[in-house]
């Protein structure tokens, strides 16, 4: 009974048009991304993303490095990620991003379009959570990518050597990896947030103080944050000093495969929940 | 059940948007051909339209379409083209462009894509303006390539949300033209419209919504005969419209005459109709006056909506 019931259930998986489905949220992935990237609206995220590496740009060009500043300048790179880029860029970069997804063609009035065309609406959420994703991380991972090439550059023969024969090239790594689940793990709340409310920036101010205080949280709750993961995978600790003190607080040390999965299950998770909403999203834009 | 399998259903379908009614208790049958929801603003017309597509969700009841569903997007929006009369575009596309993006989500190739966004742009007249920028269209060419969009993936339902609006006359006809034409290939139309007398022409049926209630639907003449306590209005060309006013006048049923500008006719209404015809026909027999023409003058959407809602009906 049970076996007929599994078989059922294979069948009816195996009967779904998959191949469709994969084209649509290609083509969907593709125009999203013309429009997240290519467009005026987006200069501020360009901004937010690139502004660390024009002032490391400056700091290329008009200072000296000697090598034994190396590690000093390693660790400057480890602030920047974990202070500006997880707990400021990304956050805000993905709140611009994800936001305008969903409730930022409802303020256009034009998600009907999409709502209209013949694609599965969890199709359509994943196409443009996708494309929000790959914008982000193109945008975030690139200027971390150009913050670490020009961070190093100043210094030469060491450089290079710290670089590809030491530490670096793994630093840069987990920087991406930083990056890149930072990217899926607010996208995912984001989107939701702009799905379920009609302006999701208060509630995104609220995501940021629970981000804030939640390493003091019991640790069940700790597991209901992005950051909290992602502190887990930096290659480099920065104590936070003076005001940044207030965004860092030592907590107990997970395994980076841990927090990863972790983080990839929690974007799962609110994802799911995102399917299930949009299945009753409604186009109401006189109420926008 | 396949005879259902072409129609559009409503079954006890309400839709309330917190506490405001959107309709009520709707229940409706919609054979193929041309069908148009006629009401004032605010009664219920776009809520019905955007049930039947799933941009909104019933209250209560259920909305089929060709015994589809929205939830079944992949099938039941390759059937049903819905013009919506929200005046908004994805930014920075050309109508081609607008048209070749919607038409890729279907599914199809590029070279098909392509080959029914510049068919489309070809149906509604407009022409080169398609390798434009919509942001730079006038309010008539942004209504056009809405329609474009509503029927390039050749549905076999058209749901048409006042298609007519910001159209100035020449374009107003063609669009009534190309209404035609899909009927007569067996699309399926359903239209509202505020421009009652020009939809009239095309309707095959009307559905009469006022306050989000159903006041009347069916086929034109025949809900207008169910509108037994008006009188109809009956226009006769003949060569002596004054005798032919008196004799019809011994009648009891007749209650107003009144002389065509021309001379050539009289505009007679009559509180029964059957007995009316009976009456002229004895007439006409007698040979006391030659009769050259009989036509109903109130026998459309706008007599029946002025008579039913109130209201002039024209556009507002």
């Amino acid at each position: 009974m049970k076996t007929e019931r599994v078989d059922a259930i294979a069948r009816s998986v195996r009967s779904q048009p998959w191949g469709l489905w994969w084209l649509q949220a290609r083509r969907l992935v593709r125009m999203e991304l013309r429009r997240n990237l290519f467009s005026w609206k987006a200069a501020w995220i360009y901004f937010l993303a690139f502004a660390p590496t024009a002032i490391i740009l400056i700091h290329l060009l008009f200072e000296s490095h000697p090598a034994y500043e190396i590690s000093d300048d390693a660790d400057v790179l480890a602030g920047i990620v974990q202070f500006y880029y997880i707990r400021l860029g990304v956050f805000f970069g993905c709140l611009g991003i994800f936001s305008r997804l969903i409730r930022g063609e409802m303020v256009e009035r034009s998600l009907h379009f999409f709502l209209l065309a013949p694609v599965r609406r969890e199709i359509l959420l994943l196409g443009k959570f996708v494309a929000g994703s790959v914008s982000a991380v193109i945008l975030f991972g690139g200027a971390v990518v150009a913050d670490f090439a020009l961070m190093y550059a100043g210094f030469g023969a060491a450089g290079r050597e710290y670089v590809l024969n030491g530490p670096g090239l793994g630093q840069l790594e987990a920087y991406l990896a930083i990056i890149v689940l930072g990217c899926l793990g607010y996208g995912a709340v984001f989107l939701l947030l702009s799905m379920v409310l009609r302006n999701p920036t208060p509630a995104a101010m609220l995501v940021l103080g629970w981000e804030a205080i939640n390493p003091v949280m019991p640790p069940l709750l700790q597991k209901v944050s992005v950051a909290s993961y992602l502190r887990h995978l930096m290659p480099i600790h920065v104590p936070g000093q003076g005001i940044f003190a207030l965004l860092t607080v030592q907590t107990e040390p997970v395994a980076g495969w841990r927090a990863a999965l972790g983080l990839i299950c929690l974007t799962i998770l609110v994802l799911t929940y995102s399917c299930y909403r949009i299945r009753r999203l409604e186009i109401r834009y006189t109420t926008e | 059940m396949t005879s259902m399998n072409d129609r559009i259903l409503f079954e006890d379908v309400s839709k309330f948007y917190g506490e405001v009614l959107g309709v009520n208790r709707i229940t409706l049958n919609i054979p193929p051909g041309v069908t148009t929801l006629v009401g004032p603003n605010g009664s219920g017309k776009t809520t019905l339209m955007n049930l039947m597509t799933g941009l909104v969700q019933p209250s209560s009841g259920h909305v089929s379409v060709l015994g589809l569903t929205p939830g079944d997007a992949d099938r039941f929006f390759r059937q049903v083209g819905y013009c919506t009369q929200f005046d908004s575009f994805p930014r920075r596309l050309t109508g081609a462009e607008f048209l070749f993006d919607s038409l890729l989500l279907h599914g199809m190739s590029e070279g098909d894509a392509f080959r029914l966004a510049a068919e489309a742009i070809d149906r509604v007249r407009l022409g080169d303006a398609g390798l434009r920028r919509i942001e730079s269209y006038s309010k008539g060419m942004r209504q056009k390539i809405r329609l474009a969009q509503a029927i390039a993936h050749h549905p076999r339902v058209l749901v048409l949300d006042e298609p007519l609006n910001g159209l100035d006359p020449m374009a107003r006809a063609e669009s009534l033209a190309l209404f035609q034409e899909l009927s007569r290939q067996g699309v399926h139309l359903v239209i509202s419209s505020h421009i009652l007398d020009e939809v009239d022409r095309i309707s095959d049926r009307v559905v009469l919504i006022t306050g989000g209630y159903i006041v009347a639907e069916g086929d034109i003449h025949e809900v207008r005969r169910e509108v037994r306590d008006k009188p109809m209005q009956v226009l006769i060309r003949c060569d002596q419209p004054e005798l032919l006013a008196s004799r019809m006048f011994t009648a009891n049923h007749c209650v107003e005459a009144r002389l065509h500008a021309d001379g050539k006719g009289v505009f007679l209404r009559t509180a029964d109709i059957d007995e009316f015809y009976r009456l002229l026909n004895k007439i006409a027999v007698e040979g006391l006056v030659t009769i050259e023409a009989v036509a109903p003058a109130d026998d459309d959407t706008l007599a029946i909506y002025q008579y039913l809602i109130g209201g002039d009906g024209s556009p507002s």
